[in-house]
């Protein structure tokens, strides 16, 4: 099993070793003939449609409204149903810094995702909390928040680079497994019992 | 100035007066509030800048940055207090009405009540934040204020602090009576353009309250500053307002420039005033884009994007990156020109008008976009002076407050351009003033682009930078509206106390006022038309 | 003119060789079923791909081009995807209307396929109120809108449900007043009736000024009533996140979203049956010869072609225009379009009277 990507050879990724060890991972955790069948149909449909949420800090935002707009075109992909509610997206990029005081609301954003739901870190601030990460008011990145998917580095990213960075979060879904959870979901899972929400009334 | 000078020794003997970086008036607590008031009224000192807080270890106190929109003076008073414990100044809330907002900013960076605002609630921080960020003695331990991802706690009630009868009282206020119906609009929503929160009380469709919530992007960056050397603190002004980036950097390296007596070549202020330029014009057209989909018609940000692709594309020739430049440093600018510079800004100059009749024809002109704008969000000329709402959105107003006409620093006083003045005040003016101001942009960087001086674009500038002791002052025109930096220095290689006061905070303190009784759809639209970035007021 | 009835009525037949009657008509029904569902879906499918692609030509951008040739599978894959995406489950919401009102949108939305002219001989049912079913029918999803908005327990969808309900009642009046001034032209309001009268000519020419009016007073309100751009007040973005439906999640969206489309096909199709002929293709009396290869082309092309046609103009409205604030919607509809839609109807019927019409 290979996870391939249209028009974009294996060869070109750069970072093939996380994909491989994901692709093992699922072998060794076995699967019938027609589960897996089926899943490759929900993960084809999942990686082929990935609807973000609009959700922009600062500077990071900027550029995602450019990968949006004609020259970097992010419809060809078919991410551009970017949703405004949380209910109805996919996936979250966090384009900016995540303050003290957006961290509820940030976390209770994630919250509001409805499954399947990633996240990407997209910029350093929110990655580590950037150039900003001895303030006193800033998250120092947004792993202890919420668990974070793919990681895209920069201050802020080129539009390539988000591209890249959400085409690797299409490659992640393809080696998930519905059915048992593999890979992904269990893992969400321990993240979210460490890191619980009391006294949230909605 | 020698006018002001003697009234203000005249009519308050007590106060100091000297002629520093600045015109500035030293006085006491008591007196302060009727010295304000003869400034306002007497020497037209109408609208302030900002105010700083500042913590001088043995005091704390505020300097008030007020200009007239007349005789284009600027005047700096300086207010203190010894008591730590429990500071009070008396507030100008009632003379400025942009001074509710940043007595608010000072409160919570500072601690000092102000006697008679009617709103002391923190502006940045949350209510149960421990201590005071920017006093020197501020106990930076996380421990104290631990990321949380509980929600935060939040009230109706506000406090003011009043006097009577020679004693000050402290009494609660209602934000939002029980009855109303109120609207949670932000932080997380398509329109605040980033993370605004809008609490608003709605009746039906029609606005009747609006409480803006701010700080859910506030990083610190003054405090920030003060640990970092002055080369170091330049970078941050490319991630307050990212659109302003090279108009910030200009203003800043300006100031250090100024204070530490350093002189730049003619080629490197002509690359600056082009780059000022071509970054206005970039962010005018994502404004005309974004705001056009605020509205609804999607497309036309898409058009309008073009233009800005272009001009990020000699930006990254010569800068090598798309936002984010941290180009002009001080003692000139980082690298010298690309060689295609000229070529480009030649090919912009020549799709420009072309562009501009196209988003006129699309939009400018629909009956819609029309009867959506004209006659929203109205806002004088005197509410715009008392709000401090420069830039674009002042001067739709019919207020001439553009700083590179005003105060002309770099090579402005040399440059033939008109200053666009509206005089509707609505949210079509400001749309059409931003639209004029491409053209006006253009102007200059045709007169500039062919004659670059030749000569060095960086000066040897010290290693190590040291700026003397003392208190400076800039103030310039970001795409926004007037930046303003105050520096105070103890003479080491750190800024004692670095102020930014952006033209954001203002922006958003007057949507409440020019919002009350229109529809929730005229709250985007005005919103939209004062184009506030929110980092840039957060900081 | 190949004529589709031949194909059901051997169909029907065939059924009834060795079916008893009331089978028959069971078995049809399910068929009809199928067929209506699949060609449902389909359409839905089509139409979201093909807005996507439009808006991006609009744009200057290329749309969907990775998933498949062309990104034609790219809708599908969206819809794999809506259908596992989880439901999620809400507190302090009336959960019964909650459920229910997704499936009021989509069934209004179906049942006025019932009596869509397909082609030649290929239509569900063709009775003699064919229109006013059509109208009565569209209307019931309003009530889907307004239960979705109320039983969310939001501020955000309940605005927009109001919104959505004072809009699509007042608009409502100009679908109904321009439908009746074609109406009047037709002399029936049978759907196979009003495609027999273009027979001879559409009646966007046939009735020349007052079927102009009609149309554009059609297209109008029949935006107005898909909820689209520029009077997609109920889901504005910009104002009220995704207004209605701003709690929806999974299947229950999707089903938002298809209604949206479907919707929107149900009106450029109607359009189409009123002012361009249905199914009937171009002719010019006349000229028979070009009659006779305007013939050659299936009806069901002409139908769905025209249909794609006026979505692609409604289309365009959505990605040009600035959205209209509450308050001038209304005035939109109540100042102008219901007097000049009632004028229309008075000028139609004197053209009528004095034989004025082609």
């Amino acid at each position: 099993m290979e996870v391939t990507t249209k028009s974009m050879p294996y060869e070109a990724w750069k970072d093939n070793e996380y994909i491989e060890k994901l692709v093992n991972e699922l072998k060794e955790s076995g699967t019938n003939v027609i589960v897996g069948q089926l899943d490759k149909l929900i993960n084809w449909g999942r990686s082929n449609s990935l609807w973000p949420l609009t959700f922009a800090t600062s500077c990071c935002g900027i550029e995602f409204v450019s990968l949006g707009a004609a020259r970097f075109d992010m419809a060809r992909f078919g991410w551009e149903v970017a949703r405004a509610s949380p209910r109805q997206a996919d996936f979250m990029m966090v384009a900016g810094t995540i303050v003290n005081r957006m961290v509820p609301v940030f976390r209770r954003l994630y919250d509001q995702l409805a499954e399947p739901k990633y996240v990407i870190a997209c910029g350093s601030c929110a990655i580590s909390g950037g150039p900003f990460r001895k303030s006193y008011h800033v998250a120092k990145g947004i792993e202890d928040i919420v668990p974070v998917d793919v990681f895209v580095p920069g201050c802020p990213p080129r539009p390539e680079a988000m591209i890249y960075g959400i085409m690797q979060l299409s490659r992640k879904i393809k080696v998930e497994k519905f059915f048992g959870g593999v890979n992904r979901q269990e893992k969400q899972k321990e993240f979210l019992e460490s890191h619980p929400v009391s006294g949230v009334n909605d | 100035m020698a006018n002001i000078q003697e009234k203000i020794a005249k009519l308050y003997p007590e106060a100091t007066v000297e002629q520093a970086d600045t015109l500035t008036i030293t006085v006491d607590d008591a007196k302060w509030h009727a010295l304000a008031t003869t400034l306002r009224d007497d020497c037209a000192m109408d609208y302030l800048i900002t105010i700083v807080g500042m913590d001088w270890k043995e005091s704390l106190g505020c300097i008030y940055y007020l200009m007239s929109s007349k005789t284009n003076e600027i005047v700096s008073v300086r207010v203190s207090t010894t008591d730590r414990e429990r500071p009070m100044l008396h507030s100008v809330a009632d003379l400025w009405r942009v001074a509710c907002l940043y007595e608010r900013e000072v409160y919570d960076f500072y601690g000092i009540i102000f006697i008679g605002n009617p709103d002391m609630r923190r502006l940045f921080l949350n209510i149960d934040w421990k201590g005071f960020p920017l006093r020197k003695d501020y106990d930076e331990d996380p421990a104290l204020n631990p990321v949380s991802i509980e929600n935060e706690r939040q009230t109706d009630l506000t406090d003011t602090w009043v006097e009577e009868n020679g004693k000050v009282v402290k009494k609660e206020v209602e934000v939002f009576s029980p009855e109303d119906f109120v609207v949670n609009i932000g932080p997380q929503h398509p329109a605040t353009h980033g993370v605004l929160r809008f609490r608003t009380a709605v009746d039906g469709e029609e606005i009747k309250k609006i409480d803006v919530y701010m700080g859910y992007i506030h990083r610190g960056v003054e405090k920030l500053c003060e640990s970092l050397t002055y080369p170091q603190t330049l970078h941050y002004m490319d991630r307050l307002d990212y659109f302003s980036a090279h108009n910030y950097h200009h203003g800043l390296c300006l100031l250090f420039e100024r204070a530490a007596g350093i002189e730049i070549s003619r080629r490197a202020q002509v690359i600056r005033v082009m780059m000022d330029e071509l970054s206005r014009i970039a962010s005018h057209c994502l404004f005309i884009g974004t705001y056009c989909m605020d509205l609804g018609a999607t497309t036309m940000l898409f058009y309008t994007l073009r233009v800005r692709e272009q001009i990020l594309d000699i930006m990254e020739k010569t800068c090598g990156a798309r936002m984010t430049f941290n180009y002009d440093c001080i003692g000139g600018v980082m690298q010298d020109l690309d060689p295609d510079f000229v070529k480009d800004v030649h090919a912009l100059l020549d799709v420009l008008p072309a562009n501009i009749k196209e988003y006129n024809k699309i939009f400018t002109g629909n009956v819609i976009a029309r009867h959506r704008m004209e006659g929203v969000g109205v806002l004088s000329k005197e509410d715009a002076i008392s709000f401090a709402v420069t830039g674009p959105s002042g001067r739709a107003s019919g207020w001439a407050c553009d700083m590179r006409k005003l105060k002309p620093y770099s090579i402005y006083s040399e440059l033939d351009f008109n200053e666009i003045i509206a005089t509707e005040g609505d949210s079509m003016a400001r749309f059409k003033v931003r639209m004029l101001e491409i053209e006006e942009s253009a102007k200059i960087l045709a007169q500039l682009v062919d004659n670059i001086p030749e000569g060095e674009y960086c000066v040897k500038v010290p290693k190590v930078l040291k700026i003397p002791a003392g208190s400076y002052f800039e103030i310039v025109e970001g795409c926004r509206g007037a930046f303003a930096l105050y520096l105070e220095s103890d003479g080491s290689t750190k800024p004692y106390r670095l102020k930014i006061a952006p033209p954001c905070l203002p922006l958003a303190g007057v949507v409440d006022h020019i919002t009350r009784g229109t529809k929730i759809a005229d709250l985007i639209t005005i919103g939209g038309s004062l184009d506030y970035i929110v980092p840039d007021m957060d900081r | 003119m190949q004529d589709l009835s031949a194909i059901t009525n051997w169909i029907h037949s065939f059924l009834s060789s060795f079916m008893p009657g009331w089978l028959t008509t069971t078995v049809e029904c399910v068929l009809i079923g199928v067929g209506l569902l699949l060609a449902y879906s389909l359409l839905a499918l089509f139409y979201i791909y093909y807005e996507r692609k439009f808006c991006a030509a609009i744009q200057c951008r290329l749309g969907p081009n990775r998933v498949g040739p062309m990104g034609l599978l790219q809708s599908v894959a969206d819809m794999f995807k809506i259908l596992i995406k989880e439901l999620i489950e809400l507190k302090h919401i009336d959960r019964f209307l909650f459920a229910l009102a997704p499936y009021l949108v989509i069934i209004a939305s179906m049942l006025a396929f019932a009596v869509l002219p397909w082609g030649n001989g290929l239509q569900v049912i063709d009775f003699n109120i064919g229109i006013f079913f059509l109208i009565a029918v569209s209307s019931i999803g309003v009530l889907g809108i307004l239960l979705a908005g109320w039983s969310s327990n939001n501020k955000f969808t309940l605005i927009g449900a109001l919104r959505s309900g004072a809009q699509m009642v007042s608009y409502e009046l100009s679908i109904g007043l321009s439908v009746l001034t074609m109406v009047c032209l037709a002399g029936t309001t049978s759907v196979g009736g009003i495609i027999e009268a273009q027979s001879d000519m559409w009646f966007i020419f046939k009735g020349h000024i007052p079927a102009l009016i009609a149309f554009v007073i059609y297209m109008i309100a029949g935006t107005a009533e898909t909820n689209r751009g520029p009077f997609d007040l109920p889901e504005a973005e910009s104002e009220l996140t995704a207004g209605y439906h701003t709690e929806y999640s999974g299947i229950h969206f999707g089903f938002f979203y298809l209604a949206e489309y479907l919707n929107l096909f149900v009106i450029s199709g109607v359009a189409a049956l009123l002012f361009f002929g249905g199914w009937m293709p171009f002719h010019v009396p006349g000229w028979e010869s070009f009659n006779h290869i305007m013939d050659y082309i299936p009806s069901v092309i002409w139908f769905l072609g025209k249909a794609f046609v006026l979505s692609a103009i409604i289309m365009w409205f959505k990605w040009t225009y600035p959205r209209l604030r509450i308050d001038m919607l209304l005035s939109l509809e109540w100042k102008y379009l219901l007097p000049i839609g009632l004028f229309n109807l008075a000028l139609m019927a004197c053209i009528i009277v004095f034989n004025l019409h082609f």
